[in-house]
């Protein structure tokens, strides 16, 4: 049992984590002692303690499970132990569960985590949606019901998006450049662990005292800055799913620029790793201005520090404007992975090379930094200066060029290709036309005096969801069923998936088409109850809904079923020429038994005798020339 | 032969589809009534950015469709691919060009609006506007009543007679949002945020507060009633040197305005 106790794992996270809340309760108690409370009536604050053990706690969990251990040793100057590869790979699910160094474990682990979230969030929207098929109040009170949302998004956005991106460029990148790993694998497993807790902190939240946070995922100063504790753990949540998402985006660019295989030049790369290289500059860039936003809200909030206080001197707007320099290319952080996993699927599935494949990259560096270029498209009538809505409506619709270039190049790719209609590709066009009205009412929205009318209504949230559900999760689902293959050795069922994709594809629209009208005619968001003249409408919206929700079930039957039982897949069921698929499904423990060299394009079908990357035998230095700097020793 | 057929068809069916959106985007009923001078060009505006865009959205779902129908796999393609075309300089110059050209030229309309709906004019009246968690409150000063400054929980404002609203908050962050004007300023503590309206239909239309202010968010609401000049003044003068209950101490709330929701 000691050593158990004293072993990285859950057992030891257990009882540190009990020390975490006992620690932050002595040190409450020395602050408040030594700022003139009484030492034995008032030691206790509630709010307090809860504050510093929302820090102390998770961090210790995450010691307790060992993801500090290495780093730790060198730190103390003891002796680090040599890399056994012990942590490395997956022989039984346990090894799911405990700090894991392989990128495919890690993959996994953040896929399936991510879509347990998809399905709270999602059961989430599903009482809110019960909530809005009348006026006035069926089943929740206000506080409840602007929790929901607030939730609802926070974990969506957070914790589902962002991080199952995170999950399929884990598995994928590293085969796909034909590296062993990713440059940082301890790193990389703590990026991992670090969701969980941040999950744990947002739907704790609903335990908290007073509810859990309620502000929405925007938690717009100052009515964030004096709600209930709910929104400390808002607060906290964001700063470790930012980290998380920080350290991966670091992971995914020293591992892109440094760990290609020879021959990788970057413009051979698929498009896939391009878009992580491109999300990865944006998330680096953006994500310390949204930790930054909720810091200066925890520092409000717990300390007084009046940042947004404008009774004391805070500046209201400022808040705004720092949350949205991240939540802006946030949305682009959202959307470029999807648009990597919309090419390879495409590629493959038309048969022909993508159209354009250098201006597919270059626009998604235009988008990159463009992106950093719109945020106040946001704060159209939030009473900032007036001027600054010009140049910001200027650059919105400027960016919906970049956009446009690739969804005519992903068109121009179907164009006199041979199509394999099946489940990914349904989700791969169903994208194309979905996402494309989301593009529009973007477009629309980014002129002023039209947004000026729908601004946080209804019409938002159609937009949104056509962004993020029409566009980011129809991307997922493709991305999820195309290397469903790759990534548990097993093929899913064909039959079940295109069902899967008829019925979201059009719930989807039945369930978010209507909004665009309720925004229209003047429907708030955020609103628990509503004008009757709006009834009919929601109720249609609720029924779709509840039927949109009831459609994931065949999604989650067939995953989980075709993981156990499936057919074995083949290495290459699709034919891609891409590097993933020249290997064994499940890959091999370190990938690549003979280290891959690129040779040609990813995406050259129709060329005949065409490859991507040869593996034996390896070209001789002679062969590659002097001076290429592809000699590079394999690291396995 | 076949497929030359099949195109012509195509792309008939997609200008047939056009055609339909424009109609449809004009017959749907997509806003509340028309209350103020910027709902008309705001409105027009709309239309322009719909027809526009039904073009570009059709244009995707036709090629779309097409390629599925032309191109999907037959039997006995399993194995084959499809031709090596690696893009067109050409075309990519072309819808690079042809969607800046279009972009920039509506966001242009759009400011031609902007200022329109913005302009100063000649003659316009103040009113002030105060956001409290959950109630509405309207202040008339002097140069507009004539005499003593009036407070009121109802909004009066007299037809085709330009405004200038000015806001101020007492705590927190709220939206000040006439959907039959399609106008709304966020009201924020700490500054004055000013917008302006005309009204130009006689009736009563409902304000909504738009942004989330915390738990009675949704009940924050009053309303606007547009009415002649005459009428108007009649209402200051019935109103003169009146206050609103509790509406200079912040955080107390007027059930009155509450209950007004509509
Ligand atoms: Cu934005
Ligand atoms: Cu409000």
């Amino acid at each position: 049992m000691a050593a158990r106790l004293r072993a990285p794992g859950f057992y030891r996270a257990g009882w540190m984590m009990a020390f975490g809340v006992a620690f932050a309760t002595g040190l409450t108690w020395v602050v408040r002692m030594s700022t003139g409370h009484s030492t034995f009536k008032h030691f206790i604050d509630g709010e307090a303690i809860l504050t510093v053990s929302l820090i102390a706690v998770p961090l210790l969990f995450l010691v307790g499970i060992g993801g500090f251990d290495y780093w730790f040793y060198w730190a103390a100057g003891r002796k680090t132990r040599a890399e056994d590869h012990s942590s490395h790979g997956a022989r039984s699910w346990k090894d799911y569960f405990r700090i894991n160094t392989d990128h495919k474990v890690i993959g996994v682990q953040y896929t399936v985590s991510s879509f347990f979230f998809l399905l709270v969030g999602g059961l989430i929207a599903m009482l809110m949606r019960a909530e809005l098929a009348a006026p006035g109040a069926q089943f929740v009170d206000a506080n409840t019901y602007n929790g929901l949302f607030s939730v609802h998004a926070s974990l969506l956005i957070f914790l589902f998006v962002i991080p199952v991106f995170a999950g399929l460029g884990n598995f994928v990148i590293p085969l796909m450049i034909g590296a062993p790993d990713m440059a940082f694998p301890r790193l990389n497993a703590l990026s991992f662990w670090l969701l969980p807790v941040a999950g744990a902190l947002m739907l704790g939240s609903f335990f908290a005292p007073g509810g859990a946070f309620a502000d929405g995922w925007t938690a717009y100063a100052p009515l964030s800055t004096n709600a209930p504790v709910g929104q400390t753990f808002f607060a906290l949540g964001v700063q470790f799913a930012g980290a998380s998402s920080i350290m991966t985006a670091l992971n995914f660019l020293v591992t892109i620029i440094t760990m290609r295989a020879p021959g990788m030049s970057f413009f051979r790369m698929p498009l896939l790793v391009w878009a992580n290289f491109a999300t990865s500059l944006l998330v680096v860039i953006a994500t310390p201005f949204i930790a930054a936003s909720q810091f200066f809200v925890l520092l409000d909030r717990a300390l007084g520090f009046n940042f947004f206080n404008a009774a004391k001197g805070g500046d209201v707007l400022m808040y705004q404007h720092v949350f949205w320099f991240y939540s802006h290319p946030a949305v682009y952080i959202m959307m470029l992975p999807g648009f990597g996993i919309i090419s390879e699927v495409l590629a493959v599935k038309a048969r022909k090379p993508i159209f354009g494949y250098r201006m597919m990259a270059f626009s998604l560096l235009a988008i990159v930094a463009l992106g950093f270029t719109v945020w106040a498209h946001h704060m159209f009538t939030s009473g900032m200066a007036s001027w600054i809505r010009i140049p910001m409506a200027v650059t919105t619709a400027i960016i919906a060029v970049p956009t446009g270039i690739k969804i005519f190049s992903w068109l121009a790719t179907l164009w006199r290709g041979v199509l394999h209609l099946d489940t990914a590709m349904l989700f791969a066009l169903g994208f194309l036309t979905t996402f494309t009205l989301g593009g529009i009412s973007g477009v629309m929205l980014a002129m002023i005096p039209f947004d000026i009318h729908v601004s946080a209504t209804y019409f938002i949230v159609a937009h949104i969801h056509y962004v993020l559900f029409g566009g980011s999760l129809m991307t997922i689902f493709a991305g999820v069923y195309y290397w469903f293959p790759k990534m548990t050795g097993r093929m899913y069922d064909e039959r079940l998936g295109k069902w899967h994709f008829w019925t979201t594809f059009v719930l989807f629209n039945l369930t978010f088409g209507p909004m665009h009208i309720l925004g229209l005619q003047g429907m708030p968001r955020r609103v628990e109850d509503y004008a009757s003249k709006f009834a009919d409408l929601n109720l249609f919206i609720s029924i779709a809904s509840f039927a949109l929700g009831l459609s994931t079930l065949i999604f989650l039957y067939n995953m989980v079923t075709s993981w156990r039982g499936g057919p074995i897949a083949a290495s290459n069921p699709w034919r891609g020429m891409t590097l993933e698929w020249q290997v064994s499904s499940p890959p091999p423990i370190f990938n690549f038994d003979k280290l891959p060299t690129v040779v040609g394009g990813p995406y050259e079908y129709g060329v005949p005798g065409a490859v991507h990357g040869t593996f034996a035998p390896t070209p001789t230095p002679a062969t590659v020339g002097a001076g290429s700097g592809v000699a590079r020793a394999p690291s396995e | 032969m076949g497929r030359q057929r099949q195109l012509i068809l195509t792309i008939a069916a997609a200008v047939v589809a056009v055609a339909i959106g424009v109609v449809l985007s004009y017959v749907i009923h997509w806003f509340p009534v028309q209350a103020s001078t910027q709902a008309h060009n705001t409105d027009r505006l709309f239309h322009v950015l719909v027809d526009a865009s039904i073009p570009i959205f059709v244009l995707v779902v036709t090629v779309v469709l097409y390629c599925a129908w032309q191109f999907r796999m037959k039997p006995g393609e399993e194995l084959k691919d499809g031709p090596p075309i690696h893009g067109n300089t050409r075309l990519e110059v072309v819808w690079t060009t042809i969607p800046a050209v279009i972009l920039l030229a509506l966001v242009s309309y759009s400011f031609v609006i902007l200022h329109d709906n913005e302009k100063k004019p000649a003659r316009e009246i103040h009113v002030g506007v105060t956001g409290q968690q959950f109630a509405w409150s309207f202040q008339y000063p002097p140069s507009v009543t004539g005499g003593a400054p009036v407070e009121s929980d109802q909004l009066y404002l007299p037809e085709g007679e330009s405004v200038q609203f000015a806001l101020h908050s007492k705590d927190v962050i709220h939206a000040f949002w006439i959907p039959a004007f399609r106008l709304q300023e966020d009201v924020v503590p700490g500054i004055t945020v000013k917008y302006r309206a005309t009204p130009d239909r006689l009736g009563t239309y409902p304000i909504v507060c738009n942004l989330l202010c915390g738990l009675g968010h949704s009940l924050m609401r009053a309303t606007v009633h547009v009415v002649p000049r005459a009428q108007f003044q009649q209402w200051l003068k019935s109103h003169a040197g009146a206050t609103v209950a509790g509406g200079s101490s912040s955080g107390a709330t007027t059930s009155t305005t509450a209950a007004a929701a509509g």
